[in-house]
């Protein structure tokens, strides 16, 4: 039976008290760590573990930290990446409203090991109850000596800040995030140099999503191996799924990596509604492209998605039935990278808008002889062609829905209207 | 506090004044309710940036207004997750029984009606966010009794605002 950690004190009454985190066995990673291991221990146990990021690309944690200059003269620098704007997504809310002290204690095992004595955790500015609760916590944590000088007695400092953000999908994009962090419109930065060597402020920075950085302190008092034992050998671990949309049972689950998407949909979020089939998800929030309801066998792991011409990314897992037009779906995907695209790059600026007005004609029964093969030509000159990856995630969930759900586009320029209303 | 001690508290978070923009104009919104530009340069002038920089980000980020907003802001989401349950229907309901459009405040000054992106909250989808708060799990009833609530509390905080003083003696 598998053990839910990350979630353990979601559902505890008072789950967001350091006293309650405490109880759990809280904290005591941050005391191991700084007791029995040096940096570069923690950085290898983490490596060992095969941790994979969970922001979205599934980069090896542990690899990402070594790349951290030793003894360089700047300070480093953590960023928690809890911007959460791609949609479907929802698991580093509940952490932070819920358990904030298990993303405090992370960061702080975390910037012990890459030699960081600040953090800061961009969070979106929506999220007002978790704010509150991460402020909350960060000031229980330095009363007890968890955060501040000399942590727990060491002469290891740590300090947390929060930085909201104001409302843009793009600041999720890490070298977006630290343009914003630095106080300027957030548009992503030419890589290289990578993060690690010259994030903020020019300084080495590491930069993590909530729930990679969550899973550190269970690592470390559970080992890497206990971690590498759950699911896929090469992206183990324990996982959030998100699951919304057109099914009976939404919510947060907990379950390994890899876990078959139709057992995810099908058992543990209670199947379709009733008196409906389910036709479509998408598995990782609206980046990650459309599995059709006969493919939904696949694992939900980087490896196995990919293989599958999807992507885990958030895994923010939309649930779409049969009463749903897949073009009003595309569209209103498509109208969302449109207005979030930051105007850097021409092929995600223009290319999205041209894309969203063949998408409103279409929908809306305008649509005209050629239409699909100008969308097939507009996501070719836009995938693999724009600065960041936004605007490559537009375009492959676009091709997606062409190509498993073309009769629906079809059907709409023949028949001259939307064949679901 | 002061908005000028806030900001400059806020600010020493940062080894650069410039990244205390943001969480500047947080502050700033909270106090005026929007972004004027005198504000945008009050900030400027706090943090000692350029006024450009400022107005940049104001610009930039949907959370920040430069023009002023009703009472209640209702936020409410349609991106698919909301969209497949049910969210047009409500933004239908909302422009009838406020007899605005999406985008427009109503003429007492009580409601400014938008779409927003994705919550992060699709979890209790259709989901919308008034003020600090979110909403969930919302259908046209939950809507109308939320729209009284929030009525009944603006007639709250007006009441105590034009009270009539009691009378000398009794
Ligand atoms: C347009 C765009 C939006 C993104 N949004 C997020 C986000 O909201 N949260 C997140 O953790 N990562 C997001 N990412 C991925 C980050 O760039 C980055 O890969 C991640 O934060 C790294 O953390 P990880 O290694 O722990 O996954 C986004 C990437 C892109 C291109
Ligand atoms: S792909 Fe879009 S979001 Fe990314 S840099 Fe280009 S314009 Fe900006
Ligand atoms: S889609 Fe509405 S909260 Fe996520």
């Amino acid at each position: 039976m598998f053990e839910p950690v990350l979630l353990k004190n979601v559902e505890v009454a008072n789950g967001h008290l350091l006293s309650t985190y405490e109880a759990g066995g809280g904290y005591q990673a941050l005391r191991k760590v700084l007791s029995e291991y040096t940096p570069d221990e923690v950085v290898e146990l983490v490596k060992q573990s095969n941790l994979r990021g969970r922001g979205g690309a599934g980069f090896p944690t542990g690899m990402k930290w070594s790349f951290v200059p030793k003894g360089a003269d700047k300070p480093k620098y953590l960023c928690c990446n809890a911007d959460e704007g791609e949609p479907g997504t929802f698991k580093d809310r509940i952490i932070m409203e819920r358990d904030p002290h298990q993303l405090i204690e992370a960061l702080a095992v975390s910037g012990y090991a890459i030699g960081a004595e600040t953090a800061y955790v961009y969070i979106r500015g929506e999220y007002v109850a978790a704010i509150r609760r991460l402020e909350q916590a960060i000031a229980e944590a330095h009363e007890k000596g968890y955060l501040g000088r000399s942590v727990l007695g060491t002469d290891f400092n740590f300090t947390v800040h929060i930085h909201c953000g104001a409302g843009a999908y793009i600041c999720g994009e890490e070298t977006a995030m630290l343009e914003s962090l630095e106080g300027k419109r957030a548009q992503p930065r030419l890589k290289p140099p990578f993060p690690a060597v010259a994030g903020l402020y020019a300084s080495p920075t590491v930069i993590n999503n909530v729930e990679t950085l969550a899973c550190v302190p269970h690592i470390v008092t559970r080992g890497a191996a206990w971690f590498r034992g759950i699911g896929p050998d090469k992206s183990p671990g324990p996982k959030l799924y998100c699951v919304s949309g057109q099914v009976r049972k939404p919510g947060l689950y907990e379950l390994p990596m890899g876990i078959p998407l139709k057992e995810l949909v099908e058992e543990h979020a209670g199947g379709p509604l009733p008196g409906r089939k389910i036709k479509a998800v998408i598995p990782g929030g609206v980046s990650a492209p459309v599995i059709p309801e006969h493919a939904l066998e696949v694992g939900m792991d980087f490896d196995s998605l990919s293989a599958a011409g999807s992507m885990l990314g958030s895994a923010g897992v939309i649930v779409v039935d049969d009463s749903t037009c897949m073009v009003k779906v595309a569209t209103r995907i498509i109208e969302f990278f449109h207005h979030e695209s930051c105007g850097k790059c021409t092929p995600c600026r223009e290319g999205l808008n041209w894309v969203v007005k063949v998408l409103r004609r279409i929908e809306a029964g305008e649509g005209a002889p050629g239409d699909l093969e100008q969308l097939d030509m507009l996501c070719k000159g836009i995938f693999g062609n724009t600065f960041c990856a936004l605007g490559d995630g537009a375009a492959m969930g676009l091709r997606a829905a062409l190509k498993h759900f073309r009769e629906e586009f079809v059907a709409h320029i023949e028949e001259g209207r939307c064949p679901f209303h | 506090m002061s908005m000028r001690e806030k900001i400059e508290q806020a600010a020493a978070a940062y080894p650069d004044q410039r990244s205390a923009i943001m969480p500047a104009l947080v502050i700033a919104q909270k106090e005026h309710g929007h972004l004027p530009g005198p504000v945008l340069e009050e900030v400027a002038d706090i943090l000692g940036v350029e006024r450009i920089w400022v107005y940049e980000l104001a610009t930039f980020y949907t959370l920040f207004h430069t023009e002023p907003v009703g009472r209640f802001h209702l936020q409410l989401c349609d991106n698919v997750s909301c969209m497949l349950c049910g969210s047009e229907d409500l933004l239908t309901h909302l422009e009838t029984v406020l007899k605005i459009k999406k985008g427009d405040t109503t003429a007492d000054g009580l409601f400014t009606l938008s779409t927003v992106e994705c919550l992060g909250a699709c979890e209790m989808a259709p989901v919308m966010q008034v003020g600090d708060d979110y909403h969930g799990n919302l259908d046209v009833a939950r809507l109308d009794a939320l729209l009284d609530s929030l009525r009944a509390a603006a007639g709250r905080a007006a009441g105590i605002e034009h009270a009539p003083q009691p009378l000398p003696g009794g």
